[in-house]
């Protein structure tokens, strides 16, 4: 039952704004696709055009071996997952399961063994009687999802789908998501700005901004070999160094610290460095650099670092301390790099290089950092 | 008022702050609600229950007796039965017009949207006579539409269809008004998530968007029956006041006054007041289910 969405070229514009510029991919049947990007990358927008809900401007879009692209929403018979649920709020918790299946004139018979069926996949049969406003965020989205299920859609589409709830309940609903798409295995595609939740759930990524497709490719590739600076700033929290390549080797100030063979251009160029691939070591050795322990934040099993380089641009680590022994803070010590991703400066700009060279606060997406945090803790 | 006495107090530190200040402000402070209540409370009084206790005094005056003979009255039968057939129709077209006319002003974007939603309330804004002469201009003798409806053997004014058309004029805007914001508040999500559910535009209507728009459109609409029972400036224009015709029981009322016989004017007037308090009635109940609506 499962097909793969293929989009091509997809291009869509309100007034003088480009939403969408050019966009294809594709979602592979059966499989888990995100499509990760910032607020206002287009995201939606191509989810929507999918579903019908938005008329591309040009472009096409095939599901399975059927192309959809002038159908109507209805015609296309995909399930859809709102941010905010939308759930029908004058029907009771089971006429909204039903509701796909009663328009579409199913029988009785089987439109109620249906419902059954979904509520206890989802796990709300004893709220079957209740109204979208008694029940929590949580409940309600597994009542939209259990909703748009039921008609046994070919696809699944889901617009930001925990977006509205909170932390705990997000991590608790994407682990749902994640055993009952292996156990029904829909072609889905999310909708997320969420990298963790985008890394978590889906085995392809394609990340958008501006309306572009940066970069479409497994999880690991995203974030281990990511194709443009803002890839490699968006996901996962990143340093962003600047330095010179020379003989393709990267340098800052006079040392050599990495090759940078992939980078055609130089002399300038940025570097692209995870917190957790700084290592600190007391003594000089191969490609390292100096650096200052400015400040260090012990975190129980690893510690935040924030140090300086000897031209001044700071760099954030984040290391286990039992690789830290004999590193304090206003110690003079040596960094090196266990992996890095180098760009040429005058490359598209990323969202964490806007300050590039800024002295007082290092250049790193913080905002992620405390959920990176609990998720590895959660782990061990 | 709070300002000044903390600012009094450091010249007085024998005086517990707020000793001397506060009664008096608290009083003045109290003084003023309470005024503002009384009066509320005489308007209601004076101008609302006055004038009905006095209809009721006035209907009953002469007896029981009275009462039943008028009611038995064909013109007063045939003007009851008019204003109830008007008020029907005004209701029906009202309903699938105001609906239509608020989903197009609450959903789609077009040029001189804008003006079309300030025009929807011209008819709460201009004089119920002006509409009635406008009606009269438009179908009367000499007027634009006059010659076809007239070779068609279809008369306009001094008839029903122009009563109805007037009472539809001013009355609409009730249904309109009330129905736009219950939609805009509604969104679009829900009908998109029944549109990929594989509902119809007319399943998502009568499915989705009528159950979730339901109390604030009734509300308008028994705001709009009101208003087309009470109707006598642009009726009385356009139907002529023809006895045991295009009378309207306001218009008895209004004849009754002319030919000085009071008591059946009152007992008419007091039959269309006892009628609106329970429309009125209706319409608190509706209100109170709207706001849980919204909330």
């Amino acid at each position: 039952m499962a097909g793969a969405i293929e989009v091509r070229n997809l291009t869509k514009s309100f007034g003088t704004f480009c939403a969408v510029d050019d966009v294809s991919f594709e979602a592979r049947a059966g499989e888990i696709t995100a499509l990760l990007g910032p607020s206002g990358s287009g995201k939606s927008t191509v989810l929507r055009m999918i579903a019908g809900l938005e008329q591309p401007d040009t472009g096409r879009i095939w599901v399975g071996d059927e192309e959809h692209t002038s159908k109507t929403p209805q015609e296309r018979r995909l399930g859809f997952v709102f941010q905010h649920y939308a759930l029908f709020r004058h029907m009771n918790v089971r006429q909204n399961v039903g509701f796909g299946l009663k328009v579409r004139k199913a029988s009785r018979a089987d439109t109620q063994s249906r419902i059954d069926e979904l509520l206890k996949l989802v796990g709300l049969g004893p709220f079957a009687d209740r109204y979208p406003d008694q029940l929590s965020g949580g409940q309600r989205q597994r009542v939209a999802l259990a909703r748009a299920l039921a008609p046994r859609p070919e696809v699944l589409l889901l617009d930001e789908p925990f977006g509205a709830l909170d932390a705990h309940v997000r991590q608790e609903l994407r682990r749902w998501l994640d055993r009952l798409h292996r156990e029904l295995g829909v072609t889905s595609l999310l909708v997320t700005h969420d990298q963790e939740e985008a890394l978590e759930l889906a085995s392809g990524v394609v990340v958008m901004h501006r309306g572009r497709v940066e970069q479409a490719a497994s999880p690991v590739d995203i974030y281990n070999r990511p194709a443009t600076p803002f890839v490699a700033g968006f996901v996962g929290a990143s340093n962003v160094l600047r330095g010179t390549v020379r003989e393709g080797d990267l340098h800052f100030g006079t040392s050599v610290v990495a090759r940078a063979d992939d980078t055609e251009v130089g002399p300038s160029a940025r570097a692209y460095v995870r917190p957790h691939d700084v290592l600190l070591t007391l003594g000089r050795g191969d490609r390292t650099f100096p650096v200052t322990v400015e400040r260090r934040t012990d975190l129980g099993w690893l510690s935040k670092l924030q140090l300086r380089l000897d031209d001044g641009q700071a760099v954030f680590a984040q290391l286990p301390n039992a690789e830290l022994d004999g590193i304090e803070e206003g110690g003079h010590v040596y960094a090196k790099l266990r992996s890095t991703k180098v760009f040429p400066l005058d490359g598209e700009d990323a969202p964490a290089a806007s300050g590039a060279g800024g002295t007082s606060q290092p250049l790193l997406r913080t905002s992620d950092e405390n959920e990176t945090l609990t998720s590895r803790a959660g782990q061990t | 008022m709070n300002t000044a006495q903390t600012q009094e107090r450091p010249q007085r530190p024998d005086i517990p702050a707020g000793a001397s200040g506060r009664p008096s402000g608290g009083r003045r402070e109290k003084l003023v609600p309470a005024l503002l209540v009384a009066v509320a409370l005489a308007y209601v009084l004076v101008l609302l229950l006055g004038p009905l206790g006095g209809i009721i005094y006035y209907a009953f005056k002469s007896g029981l007796s009275v009462v039943g003979q008028t009611f038995t009255r064909p013109d007063v039968q045939h003007a009851f039965y008019l204003t109830f057939v008007i008020m029907l129709i005004t209701v029906v077209v009202n309903t699938v017009f105001g609906v239509l006319m608020a989903l197009v002003l609450a959903r789609d974007r077009f040029p001189g949207k804008r003006l079309m939603s300030a025009l929807v309330d011209l008819p709460l804004a201009v004089s119920p006579v002006i509409v009635g002469l406008m009606a009269v201009l438009l179908f009367g003798r000499g007027g634009w539409f006059e010659p076809f409806f007239a070779a068609r053997g279809i008369q306009i004014i001094f008839a029903l269809p122009s009563m109805v058309l007037v009472t539809i004029f001013i009355s609409i805007p009730f249904v309109i008004r009330e129905t736009v914001p219950v939609l805009q508040e509604l969104g679009l999500e829900e009908e998109q998530a029944a549109w990929t559910l594989g509902a119809s535009k007319l399943q998502t209507f009568f499915r989705v968007t009528l159950p979730n728009i339901r109390w604030g459109l009734l509300y308008g609409i028994a705001l709009s029956a009101a208003r087309a029972i009470g109707e006598v400036g642009a009726v009385l224009i356009v139907s002529g006041a023809i006895e045991g015709k295009t009378e309207t029981a306001t218009l008895f009322i209004l004849r009754t006054f002319d030919q000085f016989q009071d008591q059946p004017g009152y007992i008419v007037a007091l039959t269309l007041a006892v009628f609106s308090i329970v429309l009125l009635i209706g319409i608190e109940i509706l209100k109170r289910k709207r706001t849980r609506e919204a909330g």
